[in-house]
């Protein structure tokens, strides 16, 4: 066991049973797996991707590039970082070779987002971090303050840092206990900012449950995106260590310096009994000391010729050999490392390669401040020569990094930086900041300035494949660094894609300055000049689970239903999605053997109901339209083909909208209600569309003209009414309403009392039978379709979905916008000349229906097909040939069929067609090509039923 | 005289299941709803304005309220009145009589969208897992007016007191019952 009796941050009182790889180990909380792991003498974790090598915890962070694992149990979710996860009882987790496993079960977890503005944000609860929301809180700000840890303290709580002469954990409990009791502060821990976006946008996700397994409470949500609207942002993220890459620096037991100092001082794990401390600066001596003092026999190899005259004290005072102007060129060891290889600069030659026995090698290259959300939102770094390391080169108006962040390293000045970060926020928001009194650091040594190596070269002399890791996690080494940069790449961007470096779960947090560093040696360029790649959120993984939050379900999208609905529901309605409209599609009814019918016979039997007795169907969905004003005639005049204006109050035209391209945008009727105000109809997939459409020119393009456009989509159910005996039904359920045919013409509307509701009747028909449509309140919508049914029973009413309506208009040639057309058709390629005004000075359109490619003969034109035999049903889209003898391809297709069915009115089935100069083809047979066969067609016209008109009139 | 017993609002059939929340949540039906078009600076708003008592607000997103008619400001030339249950031919003449022979629309949208008064102390924090808009008081405070998302359904809210935990949503009639269906699952949590 390397668990020490020192204080730590864990809960020693309580254990943890876990199973890593089958086998079983104890923990506690306040662990990490890693340093669960750690603790029970595990350091390997997994294999690599690609060569299968071993490999452990390279760090205590988010910035492990290594310890990937699976957990299985108590839920199984794959990619997850051994030094991320928090211990809880029961964690079953397995290491993993790169690539995890998707759980085969859904996941049952709930997941949430909920929106949040503050102030001001603080992205991190380290020093920096915690100065800045106090800062902010005692103002009076609204404050938000996230952490991704479990508790707060960052760096503190990983370190021996005294604040005021006490441990800093004493100040940094004294600050979160205020931060708790301000009532306008918020502090999230086990959050991590993934992302920083427009406007102080920034989206973070709060791990809830995951650190208690299956004791997590079943209603709370596992995980929950913040959407997060910061006017300030101080971001305090802290920074990550560096390594240096050397032959074989990938072996279990190789670690970053600091990581180890954390595992000592937070979870009270000695990571190494044997350690061989490798630096280029003084930040590792720390845990050189540490580490003695816990009892480890520690050698400092320090690749700097001269060594801080503090720490050569405080080594010697311990018995530490430093070794300067030594660099370590190598491991070995079998899985794990036992031996550390150096070389020490005599002269300036290399000196001979010795052997250090070690169990622990610790690595420290320097730090590398935690830009990503500064980068994210577009702040530009600057390389620091000093630091080797790119950081914050500016403020933004509305974001800044404070502490290690942006590249300060002692305590008293990360301090200092939040409680200025957070005054200049205050500042530039008019709020006065309040009064923060700093807590006093122990006095610093003097630093001796640190070295930059990005890499040791590989002194071996055989010809062993190169060994020296960059991102471990890809397999990734100098060598394919260098091949990158020796084939002629100059860009870190092209290098990271030819490499993948950067592209693993921890993208490139370990690896990516370093490879810039590499890159420039090696192309012999300025770091500085050459930049590092994107820092692109996410910061840390996030599954989509989480991003999907609470949408999924009942509630993935939106379900619109009518007033009636619950109808339609209860008479065992199948629907058919309209947008997000649910429309009754066909109503089944039981069969004499007992079983539902299928569509094609529910289908016959209401088209039969509609033409030869009563039937009647919901089209609420219809998008309505008001529009008043002096001179809404005139803005319709512009907008629809046909004329509006001269349309009479009390009656109703069919009109056609085109685009400025002159091809159909939309259908619909037009009801003038009075001399100022007319509802119109669109199709119900183009509500919006139309409204905004119309909008868009009655503010920008006639601002002149007197209009206003209202919905009103909703506040009125329509029922159609429809067939030879609607008339008896209207009759029997609007006694006071003259129905006949003298005193309610076609295309015209009345108000009146439809079963004791004020309607509006429209006389108008989409399926060419007699056909009232009725209007009233949506409130009234259940109790009139309730009440017509029963006036229509004795008369064998039958209620009708979308795909009877669909075989009715098109048994009479009416097409459906968007299912006979598709943007590429005008009026006139339907037919439909006589909606387009001749008259007119111009309309939407009307410059382009001049133009020659609009007139040619051979344009595709709709047209009925009648299947030669009468019991082939077409399939919609099939290909028409002319011939029945294919040439060999390109085979010229002279169109497609929109809409088939079978018919009950015809005793066939039937189709709409857009045939290349289709109204010429008149009686010629063509072949439509499906399912691997030829189905002979004659061309006709594309009204096939009642083509006179007879029976609108009942 | 009209029979109204047989009416139903949007969300009658969820009734049961609101008033089981950890917050107040209770549809307002029937409300008189008119949606109202005149330039702000013609003489039709002026003269709404008074026959209403007051003057139409032209700040956007706030409201106001003159009797027991709110009128909340839609956009710069569009406003929506608020008024009790049975009022839309009453309210509608009076506006329609105000505007005169000058330029100015009225419609009745009573159905359009139905109400639902929301209250409590967390209301905010059920809205905030749907709805972008910051409702804290010193951001909302009372006669705040929005039009925004809540989840995947347009809404418009209405702040109603100055601690903002009393709100009027309008939602749309065809969404009520994605709404309510959203609003239940968004109060589960409430609990923890």
């Amino acid at each position: 066991m390397s668990r020490l009796d020192a204080t730590s941050r864990i809960d020693r009182g309580t254990d943890l049973r876990f199973t890593f790889d089958g086998k079983d180990y104890l923990g506690h909380p306040g662990d990490t797996l890693a340093s669960a792991l750690l603790a029970n003498g595990v350091h390997q974790v997994a294999t690599s991707i690609r060569f299968g090598r071993p490999r452990g915890i390279m760090a205590a962070g988010v910035e492990d590039a290594n310890a990937l694992v699976q957990v299985e149990a108590p839920f199984s979710e794959p990619m997850l970082t051994a030094t991320t996860i928090e211990l809880y009882d029961g964690l079953v987790a397995r290491g993993l070779s790169g690539q995890g496993r998707l759980a085969a079960e859904p996941d049952p977890a709930r997941y949430d987002a909920i929106h949040a503005h503050c102030d001001v944000l603080v992205v991190g609860a380290g020093p920096s971090g915690l100065v800045a929301a106090l800062t902010a809180a005692r103002s009076g700000a609204r404050v938000v303050l996230v952490d991704d840890q479990p508790e707060a303290g960052g760096s503190l709580l990983g370190s021996a840092e005294q604040l005021d002469g006490v441990p800093a954990t004493t100040w940094v409990s004294a600050t979160v206990a205020e931060l708790a009791a301000s009532p306008e502060v918020r502090v999230l821990q086990r959050t991590t900012a993934f992302g920083y976006y427009d406007d102080g946008f920034v989206l973070a996700l709060e791990k809830r449950t995951d650190h208690l397994g299956a004791a997590a409470p079943a209603g709370v949500s596992r995980q929950r995106v913040w959407r997060i609207r910061a006017k300030q942002v101080v971001i305090a993220t802290g920074a990550h260590e560096r390594p240096v890459i050397f032959a074989d620096n990938d072996r279990p037991g190789i670690m970053l310096a600091s990581a180890a100092r954390t595992y000592l001082h937070r979870y009270a794990v000695l990571a190494g009994r044997e350690v061989v401390v490798f630096t280029t600066n003084d930040s590792a001596y720390a845990a050189a000391t540490d580490l003695a003092d816990a009892g480890a026999e520690v050698t400092v190899v320090d690749a700097r010729p001269e060594i801080s005259p503090y720490w050569a004290a405080e080594c010697a005072r311990r018995g530490i050999a430093v070794r300067p102007a030594t660099v370590v060129i190598g491991t070995s060891g079998n899985g794990r490392v036992t031996s550390a290889h150096v070389v020490t600069a005599v002269d300036g030659s290399s000196g001979p390669r010795q052997g250090i026995g070690c169990d622990l090698l610790l690595v420290s290259g320097g730090w590398n401040p935690a830009v990503h959300l500064y980068s994210q939102a577009r702040g530009t770094l600057r390389y620091d020569a000093k630091l080797g390391a790119f950081v914050p080169a500016s403020e933004l108006l509305d974001v800044r990094a404070a502490g290690s962040a942006r590249g300060a390293f002692t305590l008293a000045a990360c301090l200092a930086e939040g409680r200025l970060a957070a005054q200049d926020a205050l500042t530039a928001l008019g709020i006065a900041p309040g009064d923060v009194p700093l807590p006093g650091t122990p006095e610093q040594p003097e630093e001796v300035p640190g070295h930059v190596l990005w890499s040791v070269p590989d002194h071996r002399e055989d010809n062993a494949p190169c060994s020296s890791f960059v991102d471990l996690q890809r397999d990734a080494t100098v060598a394919d660094v260098l091949r990158a940069t020796g084939s002629g790449m100059t860009s870190v961007e092209h290098v990271k894609r030819y490499t993948t470096i950067g592209t693993a779960h921890d993208q490139g947090k370990t690896s990516g300055v370093i490879t810039s560093g590499i890159v420039a040696d090696a192309l012999g360029v300025d770091i500085a000049s050459l930049g590092t790649t994107t820092f692109r959120p996410p910061y840390t993984s996030v599954s989509f689970a989480a991003l999907a939050g609470r949408d999924r379900g009942q509630i993935f999208d939106p379900v619109r239903v009518t007033a009636i609905h619950p109808w339609h529901v209860k008479h065992g309605a199948l629907f058919e999605n309209v947008g997000q409209w649910k429309r009754p599609w066909y109503y089944p009814q039981r069969d004499a053997s007992g079983s539902f019918e299928d569509l094609e016979t529910a289908v016959l039997r209401e088209c039969r109901a509609a033409r030869e007795g009563v039937a009647l169907m919901d089209a609420s969905t219809l998008g309505k339209i008001n529009v008043q004003g002096a001179d809404a005639g005139e803005f319709l005049d512009r907008l629809y083909t046909n004329i509006m204006s001269t349309l009479k109050p009390g009656f109703i035209r069919y009109g056609v909208m085109c685009g400025m391209d002159g091809m159909i945008l939309d259908d619909g009727t037009v009801t003038r209600v009075s001399e100022t105000e007319f509802l119109l109809t669109t199709t119900t997939g183009n509500a919006a569309k139309i409204l905004e459409w119309m909008e868009e020119f009655a503010q920008t393009e006639w601002p002149e003209l007197r209009v206003s456009l209202t919905s009103v989509t909703e506040h009125w159910v329509t029922v159609p009414l429809v067939g030879p005996r609607s008339r008896e039904v209207l009759a029997s359920l609007a006694p006071d309403l003259d129905v006949s045919n003298e005193g309610f013409g076609f295309m015209t509307w009345r108000d009146a009392e439809v079963a004791g509701i004020p309607a509006r009747i429209c006389r108008i028909s989409f399926s060419g039978e007699l056909a009232y449509e009725i209007n009233v309140s949506a409130w009234d919508g259940l109790a009139l379709w309730e009440t017509v049914i029963e006036h229509g029973t004795p008369y064998g009413i039958t209620p009708y979905g979308t795909e009877a309506m669909h075989v009715l208009r098109a048994e009479k040639g009416y097409p459906i916008i968007g299912q006979d057309t598709d943007g590429t058709v005008t009026p006139q390629d339907l037919g439909m000349s006589w909606v387009v005004s001749k008259k007119k000075v111009d309309f939407i359109g009307k410059r382009s229906h001049a133009r020659a490619e609009n007139n040619r003969p051979d344009r595709k034109q709709l047209v009925g097909l009648l299947p030669v035999d009468p019991t082939k049903l077409l399939a919609e889209g099939a290909q028409l040939l002319a011939s029945a003898d294919v040439p060999e391809p390109p085979v010229p297709m002279l169109g497609h069929v929109t809409s088939s069915y079978r018919s009950a009115a015809l005793n066939r089935t039937f189709a709409l067609a857009l045939v290349r100069a289709g109204r010429d083809r008149l009686g010629e047979t063509l072949y439509a090509w499906q399912d691997g066969e030829l189905l002979a067609v004659t061309v006709a016209d594309s009204v096939l039923y009642d083509k006179e008109g007879a029976r609108r009139d009942g | 005289m009209v029979d109204t017993t047989t009416r139903r609002s949007p969300l009658a059939g969820q009734a049961p299941a609101l008033a089981g929340l950890p917050i107040s949540a209770r549809e307002l039906p029937f409300l008189t709803q008119l949606n109202l078009r005149a330039d702000p600076d013609g003489p039709a708003a002026a003269s709404i304005g008074r026959a209403l008592g007051g003057t139409l607000p032209v700040v956007p997103s706030t409201a106001s309220r003159f009797g027991e008619v709110d009128v909340l400001w839609l956009g710069p030339d569009e406003w929506l009145l608020l008024a009790p249950s049975g009022q839309e031919e009453a309210l509608a003449a009076t506006v329609r009589r105000a505007i005169g022979e000058a330029d100015g629309a009225v419609t009745d949208v009573s159905a359009q969208r139905t109400a639902v008064a929301l209250t409590g102390p967390r209301v905010r924090e059920v809205l905030a897992r749907g709805c972008s808009i910051d409702l804290h008081p010193k951001a909302a405070p009372a006669g705040s007016c929005v039009q925004t998302l809540l989840a995947q359904t347009g809404v418009t809210i209405l702040v109603r007191d100055e601690t903002s935990s009393d709100f009027l949503l309008l939602v749309r009639s065809s969404f009520a019952e994605y709404f309510a269906a959203w609003l239940i699952d968004a109060c589960a949590e409430l609990g923890e």
